[in-house]
């Protein structure tokens, strides 16, 4: 829907209730799928649905019919444990039928617990934490080798994507995670756009209480990244970002209010979310992480969600 | 006897590949000096990422460049691709499928004076339990050469094992190199000895010193040991009764347990296995090391008598 509109003529009002329309029946099927498996990670795929509905339905340029166009932007989920949420994206989006969804986490099913690449618009399998920024690092050197080179004719038309990598909160403790900060700072991969969903509960905790990441955005600015922060469950706020990122040449450190996006840096987009974001009992609570709800909890969390 | 290095052979390889192919690119952890990659960044330095002291970040970095169609080259110490980055080779790598070649350089331990955490004796071990993983160990800077150019040609992860120290040249240029055929360096019907890396030269001094005793050693040497030649290991074990293993690993999970898994299921025989078992290394000379640690020829010797005394038991 949203992408008939043009950029420049976003009815702000009608989005937020079109989308935030379409949060709300993700955050169902998310629930329903992770019920049915008996098993799950509800916490961190609640806190992600508004960046995955900005970057599928807005933000991206991708073909559902074709997962494999070489002009595609990238994404990659390097907190796997949230695959239910890109699973329902995904197929909302048409990679791949909606009665598949009953299969996730079953045997012989391509909806595995952490994502796969066997499910058409998975571009990699991740689920050991840490992982995914270095692999996007790699794209992005990658789109920009094709560029580079005069012999590659062909490839240039298709050099100009980005690349998307969503972490969690929890994995950026992983060491990998900052080697690949360092690696996207020096080589200044402007193509790569990461997003942290920081919802600030890990597995047995608040992330403040066991392993404090603040100050977050100095850190990232530190490595030689543009870092923003935005609330993540915000849509306007989430497109004002991206689009600020997709245009990266807004050259301006003299802007006295607002810091801009500085060309040749990668950008991080911190998203300020909650953790299992729209059911009550799940907010905040580290309990829901890894948990399905059963079918009494099920029907209250609908209900809430208004089904 | 003319001696070369692996990594010698193999820097000048990846040269001669990066001339034709130009989708091949190599990253370093800050050893290319030491792995000969260096003269791969010196032709095509746009094709050359040194990403510094971070084996993590490397390979995940390598499997982002092959997602996009580049057949990346991966050079650092053995000890580090593996043992330090192993999560990543298992997840990103390996369970991904990708097509990522690692040339881990400075194994076993003719490493030498650097000592025992520069000695990687655990990498055939944790690189060949891994699914999608081929696994290569060149005896000589010839065949290295053709390993090189095999890993190139096939789409899918390739680990590449190589050594410090110059070792003879005791391949042929006109000898077949096809990655899961191992290769027969000498016929004899006495007993088997399966070798890989600078152990195949050992085990061929070693069935030189068997034959004045009227024992006479096939040997065999299994540059690859993922996917292992079954057939051959089975032939041989049929043939000759009774196999000794040699190689410049830890006993526990290398080509001797390999090799042991292959005759067990098929064709049960007694072995001996040439390895490093169960300790670390330490400083010294590469060949005060394979004395000291019983990797030496005479070693291969005393294991072919004391298991051809068990066939006849």
């Amino acid at each position: 829907m949203i992408r008939s509109m043009t950029k420049n003529k976003l009815d702000i009002s009608k989005l937020q209730s079109d989308l935030g329309g379409l949060a709300r029946q993700f955050r169902k099927e998310i629930l329903e799928i992770i019920s049915g498996a008996g098993s799950g990670h509800p916490g961190g795929s609640l806190s992600c649905v508004e960046i995955l509905i900005t970057l599928y339905y807005y933000q991206m340029k991708h073909r559902p019919a074709e997962p494999a166009w070489p002009g595609r932007d990238r994404f990659i989920l390097s907190k796997g444990h949230a695959c239910s949420a890109v699973y329902v994206t995904l197929t909302n989006r048409g990679y791949f039928p909606k009665e598949e969804l009953k299969t996730f986490r079953k045997l012989n099913s391509r909806l595995q617990g952490h994502i796969h690449t066997a499910v058409p618009g998975v571009e990699l399998s991740t689920g050991s934490l840490g992982q995914g920024l270095s692999v996007a690092n790699g794209i992005a050197l990658a789109a920009r080798l094709w560029r580079g080179s005069p012999r590659r004719a062909a490839k240039m038309r298709q050099s100009d994507f980005k690349i998307y990598c969503l972490l969690g909160d929890g994995e950026i403790q992983e060491g990998q995670v900052w080697e690949a900060a360092m690696t996207a700072g020096v080589h200044k991969l402007d193509n790569l756009c990461a997003i942290i969903d920081y919802n600030k509960v890990q597995q047995n905790g608040p992330v403040a209480e066991i392993k404090d990441e603040e100050p977050l955005a100095a850190k990232w600015q530190d490595f030689g990244w543009n870092a923003v922060e935005v609330d993540g469950h915000n849509f306007p706020e989430l497109i004002r970002v991206f689009d600020e990122f997709a245009q990266t040449p807004i050259k301006s450190e003299q802007t006295k209010n607002k810091p801009r996006l500085h060309r040749a840096k990668p950008t991080v987009i911190i998203a300020h979310t909650v953790k299992g974001k729209g059911v009550s009992f799940m907010e905040g609570q580290n309990q829901w992480h890894g948990k399905a709800p059963n079918q009494e909890q099920l029907a209250q969390a609908l209900k809430e969600l208004g089904y | 006897m003319e001696m070369k290095s692996t990594r010698e052979s193999f820097g000048e390889t990846l040269v001669e590949l990066g001339r034709k192919n130009e989708n091949i690119v190599v990253l370093s952890g800050d050893l290319e000096d030491s792995t000969r990659a260096e003269y791969f960044k010196k032709e095509f330095p746009a094709r050359f990422f040194n990403l510094g002291i971070a084996e993590q970040d490397l390979l995940g970095t390598a499997v982002g460049l092959s997602m996009e169609g580049f057949i990346p080259f991966v050079c650092s110490f053995g000890v580090f691709l593996t043992n330090r980055a192993y999560d990543v080779l298992r997840i990103s790598v390996c369970y991904n499928n990708r097509n990522v070649k690692l040339i881990g350089s400075h194994t076993g331990l003719t490493v030498g004076p650097d000592g025992a955490t520069a000695q990687c004796l655990e990498d055939i071990a944790i690189t060949r339990v891994l699914p999608n993983l081929t696994v290569l160990c060149p005896a000589d800077a010839i065949e290295t050469k053709k390993a090189t150019r095999a890993m190139a040609g096939i789409n899918g992860p390739v680990y590449l094992r190589l050594g410090r120290p110059p070792v003879p040249l005791i391949t042929k240029e006109s000898d077949p190199f096809r990655i899961g055929k191992a290769n027969l360096m000498r016929e004899g019907n006495d007993v088997t000895i399966i070798a890989c890396g600078l152990m195949v030269s050992e085990s061929l001094k070693a069935a030189r010193i068997l034959e004045k005793e009227g024992v006479q050693a096939r040997v065999i040497n299994m540059h690859t040991i993922k996917p292992i030649d079954q057939e051959m290991i089975v032939k041989s074990a049929q043939e000759t009764g009774v196999i000794v293993t040699a190689e410049e690993h830890q006993a526990c999970g290398g080509l001797g347990s390999a090799v042991a898994e292959v005759v067990t299921q098929n064709y049960p025989v007694p072995m001996e296995m040439v390895a490093v078992h169960d300790t670390f290394g330490e400083s010294g000379e590469p060949e005060e090391l394979l004395k000291k640690y019983h990797l030496k020829d005479m070693d291969i010797v005393e294991a072919a008598q004391r298991v051809i005394r068990r066939k006849n038991r």
